[in-house]
């Protein structure tokens, strides 16, 4: 089968830095003139089009960088995603709403409390293996909206309302309806997050997540201390979904327990998978498909879940690595007894 | 509190027990499947559901009962009694099989890994749910009454009900039938040999794929039942039923030890116990947080469940 991603790969390694940078510019500046292609073929016929682009497409591909670095890199199965993007949200919910501590002061408050959160779950869970990880997340995922839901201070079924909008920035205003200029916040976000997933492949840790996904035994005899590498991933996949989670917030104006269900972390899940685990690229492209797929074909109205769910069925069952697979020498073996 | 939980506690245990009957059964479609593939069979809820709806369909549009008939009674009780259950039982045992052909079959051939099964299961989930829900507008069904719920006898002080002490005395007849399946026939020897490892099994001359689907057909044989039982029990479903009872019946299986049949059973039970027991005093609304905070604790002292084997590593 070909492989988009190796192609990619090979022509990026021949190019020289100065055509790296034109392609590296070229690529962000497509990305944010996505906003003004509105009138074009990939008009959203019911939605808006540029809220599209923020929620769900922009939110779901900060949401799949971060969830790959959990199950892309390392191999862990997280079910229960949804809850950093639940604690982000409603850090800043309870925040805004309550103190005078505006969207950008809250935003590190947010982080922190995803990543503390990463801790309390991950330190229990990830000395289990496998399956018991997945149900122990998912479970998580469901108590926060249990939490949320029957808790006064959190709202209840009627969450918070009236989140403040980020104060200006640089003199750029965020009105609640200029669509565009969240978009680009978070394409920033969105660079900011590759940039750091890149930069940590290549080290210790990048390493050290790669060798725990394709043997977790071999990695501890070696002397990785696979446990601390395992919470390092697990926290700062949390962290991307606590910061999506407060920007999320203070975007909506309005946050429900019914935001943050299981279903958001299966599209997630989906998203790495259906783009490619483990390879960025991939999962960006994954997480733009499924995030704009269900809103393009709004005009078959009832029955677009149908459609996407056979969509997915048929692209796992044609390219069960994905779109775009990441690289043949970093795949697992299959099986231990095979060569 | 302790005393009306004193009074009631008998009732409270019987509706906990036939409650995790029901989870047993659905368990029994995770966990049979775990034990041969070692993947999650995320599409049995879905086949939960399915098999709701066609109870309420026998009994509502075979044997045209409306919400105002009269009960049945006698020999025409049982016979639709029964002819629902075998009903749910086979659609959900075809249906199983038939998403291990569309969602599994080409991708377990192809070797690759457990995530991309899980996704194209996730799919045919949403397919499944998705159509029930376009051809039930949204709208939870109820069902109409066929049975009488009389109460048959006094135990201390609660009332036994009719239909819970059917759920019971059928579940434990089917489990029988499984367990004999499993233990006494050369079929069953080949599940527990593929499950025991799959390429020696292979080498032996059993046929995997035979095996993998009479795998399905059994575990949608046992949630079809419980479909039916479930209907018998609260009188309605609705397209979203598959997810709420198919996480609950999954974290039984895990609960017990997933992957085999002992575990599922005691799981199960376990966890219709504490649901019912955990409602009571805290509210219904934190029974799931209840759930899965015991279920932490349990798999944090015992990492393989309460009776799971030592399965060395099962990887994500």
């Amino acid at each position: 089968m070909i492989n988009l991603r190796d192609k990619g790969a090979e022509i990026w390694e021949r190019a020289n830095r100065p055509q790296r940078v034109l392609m590296a510019i070229s690529f962000i500046a497509m990305a944010a003139a996505l906003p003004f292609l509105g009138g074009t073929f990939l008009n959203t016929p019911i939605a808006d089009y540029q809220s599209v682009l923020v929620y769900p497409i922009a939110m779901f591909v900060l949401m799949a960088i971060g969830l790959n670095i959990v199950i892309g890199k390392s191999g862990l199965l997280d079910l229960g995603y949804v809850a950093f993007f639940a604690i982000g949200a409603y850090t800043m919910g309870l925040l805004g709403t309550r103190t005078s501590l505006n969207t950008w002061e809250i935003l590190p408050i947010g982080i922190a409390m995803a990543m503390f959160s990463g801790i309390i779950l991950g330190v229990p869970a990830l000395k289990l293996r496998g399956d018991y990880l997945a149900i122990i997340t998912l479970g998580f995922g469901e108590i926060i909206r249990i939490v949320a839901l029957n808790l006064e201070v959190l709202g209840r079924s009627g969450g918070i309302i009236g989140i403040p909008t980020p104060p200006p920035i640089f003199g750029i205003e965020y009105a609640f309806d200029s669509h565009r200029i969240y978009y680009w916040t978070l394409l920033i976000i969105i660079l900011f997050a590759i940039w750091m997933v890149r930069r940590l492949s290549v080290r210790r840790a990048g390493r050290a997540w790669e060798s725990i996904r394709q043997d977790e035994d071999a990695a501890e005899l070696m002397g990785v201390p696979t446990f601390k590498y395992k919470v390092w991933a697990f926290v700062l996949g949390a962290s991307v979904g606590g910061a999506a989670g407060v920007f999320y917030a203070s975007k909506t104006l309005f946050i429900a327990p019914d935001n943050f269900t299981l279903q958001i972390s299966i599209l997630i899940l989906a998203c790495v998978v259906f783009g490619g685990m483990g390879n960025i690229w991939g999962v960006i492209a994954g997480a733009v498909i499924l995030g704009y797929l269900p809103d393009r074909i709004r005009f078959l109205s009832d029955a677009r879940l149908l459609v996407f769910g056979l969509v997915l069925v048929i692209m796992m069952n044609l390219r069960p690595d994905g779109l775009l697979p990441r690289k043949k020498r970093e795949k697992a073996l299959p099986n231990k007894e095979k060569p | 509190m302790i005393g009306n939980f004193l009074d009631q506690f008998w009732s409270l245990t019987f509706g906990g027990l036939s409650l995790g009957f029901i989870y047993i059964l659905i368990a029994l479609g995770y966990t049979m499947v775990y034990g041969v593939l070692r993947m999650i069979n995320f599409a049995n809820s879905e086949v939960f559901m399915i098999a709701t709806f066609a109870t309420i369909i026998i009994v509502r549009d075979v044997y045209k009962f409306t919400q105002t008939s009269e009960y049945a009674t006698g020999f025409r009780l049982w016979l639709i009694l029964g002819t629902a259950l075998l009903a749910s039982m086979l659609v959900a045992g075809v249906l199983s099989v038939l998403i291990e052909i569309v969602a599994y079959r080409r991708l377990r051939r192809m070797n690759s890994g457990i995530l991309a099964p899980l996704i194209s299961a996730i799919g045919v989930s949403m397919v499944l749910a998705e159509s029930v829900r376009i051809m039930s507008d949204s709208r939870p069904v109820a069902s109409p009454r066929a049975m009488e719920k009389s109460f048959i006898g006094k135990f201390f002080d609660a009332d036994i009900r009719l239909d819970n002490t059917i759920i019971i005395i059928a579940a434990i007849i089917l489990l029988i039938l499984l367990l004999a399946f499993v233990n006494k026939t050369r079929l069953g020897k080949a599940i527990r040999a593929v499950s025991m490892n799959g390429n020696a099994a292979k080498l032996m001359g059993i046929n995997i794929d035979g095996v993998v689907s009479i795998t399905f057909l059994v575990g949608g044989l046992m949630t079809g039942a419980a479909g039916f039982f479930y209907v018998l029990k609260y009188e309605n479903t609705s397209f979203s039923i598959g997810f709420e009872l198919g996480i609950a019946a999954f974290t039984a299986a895990i609960l017990g030890g997933i992957g085999n049949i002992k575990g599922a059973f005691y799981g199960g039970l376990a966890l219709g116990l504490l649901e019912t027991y955990a409602s009571f005093f805290l509210g219904t609304q934190w029974k799931a947080v209840t759930v899965f905070v015991v279920l932490v604790l349990i798999l944090y002292t015992k990492p393989n469940g309460l009776f799971g084997e030592a399965m060395t590593q099962t990887r994500a």
